[in-house]
C-alpha cells in the first residue's frame, strides 16, 4: 500500500506540534531560578479538584492561612532565590491533599490541624519532621505533644484552638463559676424577657460532638480509651460508659422536652449570630466567632467553659494547627527546610498571629500575646486543659454516630439506649 | 464544464472517502496532525507513569484513526468511528474501571503497594538521637562519577567530616572553606545552592551516612543545611516478609483484618495503620447485603428515592406546565415580564437555594413557622422532613419545567389546534386530547433525564437535611436519605474513603438506573405512535 500523502503531511505537523511541547517541559524549571516572586493562586472548585502550581516550593492551606502566609512565603523565596507558591484549597483540603500526594501531584507543604495526622500517616502522605531538642523546647509542650504520635513529631505547630465561653456583659456581667450558675442566670434573663435563649451552643440536626465535648468531659466522658502502650485502644469505646451516660442524662434534662437549654434548631449556621444579635447571654465557640461579635458591637468578655456543680472540669478539645512535609512532594528538601527552620521562627509565628489571633505555639510569643489580649489568654488556658483528639484514622466513625445520638437526646430520645446503640455502631466501625 | 465519460456515468464511483477540495484537505491534515501531536506528547508521560494499558489503548486508537481517515477504504467506519470512540472512551472505560475497582479494597490506607507501605513504615520509625551529634550540612558533587558528598560540621565540636554512602571521614580545615559554621567551598569548588540541592530529589534523601549499620544508626540529611543522627526502630526482612522492632524484638507479620492486611504481632497489635491495595473479590457486594438491618434500610431508602424522583419530576412538570399555560394565554397582560420573573429561581445557584430553604424550615427561627405561628419540628420527624425536602426541590425544579413547557407550547402546530377548535373542541378537550399528547412527544425524553437527575440528586439532600433525621438506633440511612446520599456517607463518612465499596455501590446504582431508564424510554416511545 502506498503511503498516502496526507499521512506524510500529518506526521510533519505532528512533529511541529510535539516538539515545542517537549521543549517547554525541560526549560521551564531552569529559568524560574532568577524570579524571586511569591505567587498566590486560587485553586478551588466545587468538585474540589486542585492542581499543583508551578513553583520551587508549593504550600497548600485554607483561605485564612493562605492569606497570612503570603508575605512569609515571599520572604523565604527572596532569601533562597526560589519561587514559592501558596495555594488556597477552600474545600476538603485534607482529602484533596491525600489524593494529590498519592498521585505525585501534591504540594510540598500542607497546613492542617492535628486531627488529620492519623489519616495522613495511614495514607503515607506525610513524613516526620526532625526538630532538635532546642527547637522543641521553644514550643509550648501541650501543642507539640498534639502533633506527636508513636514517638515521632509529624508537624511543626504554630497555633492552638479550643472552645471558650463568650458572654454578653450587659446581660451577664460576671463569669459563671459552674455550668449550673450559667443556666440559672440565663433562665432568669429569659424569664425577664431580656433574652430568647439561655445559651447558644450549636447542636444542629446531626449533632456536634466537638461543641458538646466540654460538657461531655465534665461528666468524665471520653471517646476512645488509651491502652497500656499509650496508643488509643479502639476496643475501649467511652460512649456508653458511666461518664457518657451521666452526661446523656443531663443533656436529656436540658433538651427540647426538658428545660430547653439545648435545641437542635441552634446550628452552625445561626449559633454565632444569635449571640451577635444579643438574643442570648452566652455563646460557646472558638476564636472564629470573635470577628462577627466585634463587628456587631456587642460588649463581651470571655472565660473558660465551667464544669457542672460537683463534677469535673470542662475540657474542650485542643486543636493544633501545624505545617506538614508531604511525603511525595517534588521539592521535599526545600519543604523540610521551610517547615523545620522557617515555621518555628518568632517572626513567622508573629505574622501568622497578626493575621488571625490564636495562641501561638512559641512559648515566648504566647506569653507576650496572652498578656496583651484577653481572648488569646483564655484560649490558651482552654488549650492547656484541652483534650487531644485520639490519633485514629477512622475518627469520623466516632463523630458521626456520637453526634447523631446527642442530637437525638436533645430532641427527647431515651439517653441510655441511644448512647449504647451509638457505642455499638462505633464499635462495629472500628473493628 | 468537463463532460462526464460514459463509463463513469454507468459506474458512479463512491467518492465519500476522497478528499476533494483544498479546505477539506487542510481540515483533514490539521485534525490528524492534532491527533498525532497529542498522542506523541502523551507517550512519554504514560511511559513515565508506567501506565502500559493506557499506552496500548492510545496507540491502538491512533492507529485506527490513521488507517480509517487516510485511506479511501472503510467508508462506513469513517462515520461510525467517532461515536464509537466516544462511547468507549467516556462510557465503557469508566464502567469497566469502576467494576475493576469494586473488586479491590482501594481506599484510605490502601492506596499504595505493599513495598510502598513497608518503606513508609520503616522510614517513619527513624528516631533522632539527641545524645548523638547534629551537623550543619553542605552538599557537593564528588569527583567519583559526580556522586553526592555531604560536608558536615559538628554543631558542638566544630569538627568537619566528609560523609558518603561508605561512611564518615574527618576532613582537615585546610581543604575546605568554612564560613558561619558551614562549609561553603571544597578545594576551591563551590558547594551546591538551595535550588541545586533540591533538584537532587530522592538521591539526596536516600543518601544516609552509616555510623553503625548493625544498630541502624545513620546520619540523615534534613532540609538543605542540616543533618542529624537517627536510628530506625524497625527493620524489614524481605526474605521472611517481617518487620522487627529493634528495641523490643517484637516481630510483625502481614495479617488480615477485615478486608485488608496489616503488619501485626501475634497478639494482633498493628505496627502501623498503613495497609496496601489487594483484591477482595465479591466482598464489597456481599458487605452491602450481608447485614439484615442494612438490607431492610436499603429497601426502604430505595422506595423513598423512587418516590422522591417521581414526585420531583411530575410535581415540577405539572406546576411548570400550568404556569406555562397561564402565560401562554394571549389575554394575560405583561406576559414577558412574568415569564422573566419566573426564571429567577433558576438563576439562583441551587446550593444557595437549598441552604436558604433549610433555614426557612428551622423550628425556632425559620420563617415558615414564624409566618404560620406554629412550632413544627420540620427536621425532627421523618415525614415532615421529607415534605420539606420535596417542597424545596419543587421550588428548584419548576422554572426548568416552565421553560421547556413554554418552548414546547409555542412550537405546537397551530393548524392542528385550529382544526380542533373548528371541529368544536372545548378548551379542556383541546388541551387533553390535542395539546398534551403533542407536548409529551418533545418533553418526554426530558422527563426521563430529569428523573435520572433527581434519582441521584445528592445536593438537595446533603444541603437540606444531610440525610436526617436519624433514628436513635444509629441507622446508616436517615429519614430523608436517598440512595446516593446514604451511600456517599457509607463510603466516605465513617472509616475514611472506601473507593472499593463506593465502586461496588455505583455498579448497583448504575444497573438500577439503567433498568428504570430502559422502562421509561419504552413508555416514551409510545408517544411517538401519536405521530
Amino acid at each position: 500500500m502506498r503511503l498516502p500523502k496526507i499521512l506524510g503531511a500529518a506526521l510533519a505537523l505532528t512533529v511541529a506540534l510535539a516538539l515545542p511541547g517537549c521543549g517547554t517541559g525541560s526549560s521551564a524549571s531552569s529559568d524560574t531560578t532568577k524570579k524571586n516572586s511569591a505567587k498566590s493562586s486560587q485553586s478551588s472548585s466545587s468538585d474540589g479538584s486542585v492542581t499543583r502550581a508551578k513553583a520551587d516550593l508549593v504550600i497548600w492551606a485554607d483561605q485564612k492561612r493562605a492569606d497570612a502566609l503570603q508575605s512569609i512565603a515571599k520572604q523565604y523565596g527572596k532569601d533562597n532565590g526560589i519561587k514559592v507558591a501558596v495555594q488556597t484549597v477552600a474545600t476538603n483540603l485534607d482529602t484533596n491533599f491525600i489524593t494529590a500526594d498519592a498521585a505525585g501531584n501534591g504540594p510540598d507543604v500542607v497546613v492542617q490541624g492535628d486531627d488529620k495526622i492519623a489519616s495522613f500517616v495511614q495514607n503515607g502522605s506525610i513524613v516526620p519532621v526532625q526538630l532538635s531538642s532546642k527547637e522543641k523546647d521553644a514550643l509550648v509542650p501541650e501543642y507539640l505533644k498534639a502533633v506527636q504520635d508513636n514517638g515521632q513529631t509529624y508537624g511543626v505547630p504554630y497555633a492552638a484552638e479550643g472552645l471558650i465561653l463568650y458572654r454578653n456583659t450587659k446581660l451577664a456581667p460576671d463569669a459563671p463559676a459552674t455550668f449550673d450558675d450559667l443556666i440559672s442566670t440565663g433562665q432568669q434573663l429569659v424569664s425577664e424577657k431580656k433574652a430568647d435563649r439561655v445559651l447558644s451552643l450549636q447542636v444542629g440536626d446531626v449533632g456536634d460532638p466537638f461543641h458538646m465535648q466540654p460538657l461531655y468531659s465534665s461528666f468524665g466522658g471520653y471517646l476512645i480509651g488509651t491502652g497500656s502502650d499509650g496508643k488509643p485502644d479502639t476496643s475501649d469505646i467511652g460512649v456508653d460508659k458511666a461518664g457518657a451516660l451521666k452526661f446523656a442524662e443531663k443533656l436529656s434534662q436540658l433538651g427540647e422536652k426538658g428545660s430547653k437549654v439545648f435545641s437542635r434548631s441552634v446550628s452552625s449556621q445561626n449559633s454565632i449570630s444569635l449571640f451577635a444579635q444579643g438574643k442570648t447571654p452566652y455563646l460557646v465557640s472558638g476564636s472564629w466567632a470573635r470577628a462577627d461579635i466585634e463587628k456587631a458591637g456587642i460588649d463581651y468578655a470571655v472565660s473558660t467553659i465551667p464544669g457542672f456543680q460537683g463534677e469535673q472540669q470542662a475540657r474542650p478539645f485542643m486543636s493544633v494547627q501545624a505545617f506538614f512535609v508531604a511525603a511525595h512532594g517534588k521539592n521535599k528538601t526545600l519543604a523540610e527546610e521551610f517547615v523545620n527552620n522557617v515555621v518555628p521562627k518568632q517572626s513567622t509565628q508573629e505574622k501568622l498571629y497578626d493575621a488571625e489571633a490564636r495562641p501561638p505555639a512559641l512559648k515566648s510569643l504566647l506569653e507576650k500575646k496572652a498578656a496583651s489580649d484577653d481572648v488569646t489568654k483564655v484560649l490558651s488556658q482552654a488549650a492547656k486543659i484541652g483534650v487531644v483528639r485520639p490519633k485514629v484514622p477512622q475518627l469520623n466513625a466516632v463523630w458521626d454516630p456520637l453526634g447523631k445520638a446527642e442530637a437525638a437526646i436533645v430532641g427527647g430520645a431515651d439517653p441510655d439506649s441511644t448512647m449504647s446503640s451509638a457505642a455499638k455502631t462505633i464499635e462495629d466501625a472500628l473493628k | 464544464m468537463k463532460a462526464v465519460s460514459p463509463k463513469e456515468a454507468q459506474h458512479p464511483r463512491l467518492t465519500l472517502g476522497r478528499t476533494t477540495s483544498v479546505p477539506e484537505l487542510v481540515v483533514k491534515i490539521v485534525f490528524l496532525g492534532i491527533v498525532c501531536g497529542f498522542a506523541v506528547s502523551l507517550i512519554p508521560v504514560l511511559i513515565g507513569l508506567k501506565s502500559w494499558t493506557m499506552l496500548a489503548v492510545l496507540c491502538v486508537s491512533v492507529a485506527c484513526i490513521l488507517i480509517i481517515y487516510t485511506t479511501k477504504r472503510h467508508v462506513p467506519a469513517k462515520y461510525l468511528f467517532p461515536g464509537t470512540f466516544m462511547l468507549v472512551l467516556f462510557v465503557l472505560i469508566p464502567v469497566i474501571y469502576t467494576v475493576a475497582i469494586s473488586a479491590t479494597n482501594y481506599g484510605d490506607g490502601t492506596r499504595g503497594t505493599q513495598e510502598e507501605a513497608v518503606a513508609s513504615i520503616v522510614e517513619n520509625s527513624v528516631e533522632r538521637q539527641e545524645n548523638k551529634p547534629s551537623y550543619t550540612m553542605s552538599v557537593a558533587r564528588g569527583t567519583d562519577h559526580g556522586r553526592l558528598v555531604l560536608y558536615l560540621v559538628d554543631e558542638k565540636t566544630g569538627k568537619i567530616y566528609r560523609g558518603t554512602q561508605q561512611g564518615l571521614t574527618p576532613v582537615s580545615r585546610a581543604d575546605v572553606t568554612v564560613s558561619d559554621g558551614k562549609v561553603t567551598a571544597v578545594g576551591g569548588q563551590r558547594v551546591l545552592n538551595a535550588l541545586e540541592i533540591d533538584k537532587q530529589g530522592d538521591s539526596l534523601s536516600r543518601l544516609s551516612v552509616p555510623v553503625n549499620k548493625d544498630k541502624g544508626i545513620y546520619i540523615h540529611p534534613s532540609g538543605i543545611s542540616e543533618a542529624y543522627t537517627g536510628q530506625s526502630r524497625l527493620i524489614y526482612d524481605k526474605a521472611k516478609d517481617t518487620i522487627t522492632d529493634r528495641q523490643t524484638g517484637t516481630v510483625y507479620r502481614p495479617r488480615k483484618f477485615g478486608d485488608r492486611y496489616y503488619y501485626a504481632d501475634s497478639a494482633g497489635r498493628k505496627v502501623s495503620e498503613q495497609s496496601w491495595l489487594s483484591n477482595v473479590g465479591w466482598d464489597n457486594y456481599t458487605r452491602l447485603f450481608r447485614d439484615e438491618s442494612v438490607r431492610g434500610q436499603l429497601f426502604s431508602t430505595f422506595l423513598w428515592t423512587l418516590f422522591f424522583a417521581i414526585f420531583s419530576v411530575f410535581g415540577t412538570f405539572l406546576c411548570g406546565l400550568l404556569i406555562a399555560l397561564l402565560f401562554d394565554e394571549p389575554r394575560m397582560a405583561g406576559r414577558k415580564f412574568w415569564r422573566s420573573l419566573m426564571v429567577i429561581p433558576y438563576a439562583v445557584p441551587t446550593f444557595i437555594g437549598f441552604l436558604i430553604w433549610s433555614t426557612f424550615f428551622n423550628k425556632d427561627f425559620g420563617i415558615i413557622n414564624q409566618v404560620l405561628g406554629v412550632g413544627i419540628d420540620w427536621f425532627g420527624d421523618p415525614t415532615l422532613a421529607k415534605i420539606a425536602v420535596c417542597t424545596a426541590n419543587l421550588w428548584a425544579g419548576i422554572p426548568y419545567m416552565f421553560l421547556i413547557s413554554t418552548g414546547a407550547l409555542q412550537s405546537l402546530p397551530t393548524d392542528v389546534v385550529e382544526a380542533a377548535r373548528i371541529d368544536g373542541a372545548g378548551p379542556f378537550r383541546l388541551f387533553f386530547q390535542i395539546k398534551m399528547p403533542l407536548l409529551l412527544i418533545s418533553v418526554a425524553p426530558l422527563l426521563v433525564s430529569s428523573f435520572a437527575f433527581n434519582f441521584n440528586n445528592y445536593n438537595a439532600i446533603a444541603l437540606m437535611t444531610k440525610g436526617g433525621p436519624f433514628a436513635s438506633s444509629g441507622e446508616i440511612f436517615g429519614g430523608t436519605d436517598i440512595l446516593i446520599s446514604g451511600i456517599y456517607r457509607m463510603a466516605f463518612g465513617g472509616s475514611g474513603a472506601q473507593f472499593g465499596l463506593a465502586a461496588a455501590v455505583s455498579v448497583i446504582l448504575f444497573l438500577i438506573t439503567a433498568v428504570l431508564g430502559g422502562i421509561q424510554f419504552g413508555i416514551s416511545n409510545k408517544f411517538e405512535d401519536i405521530r
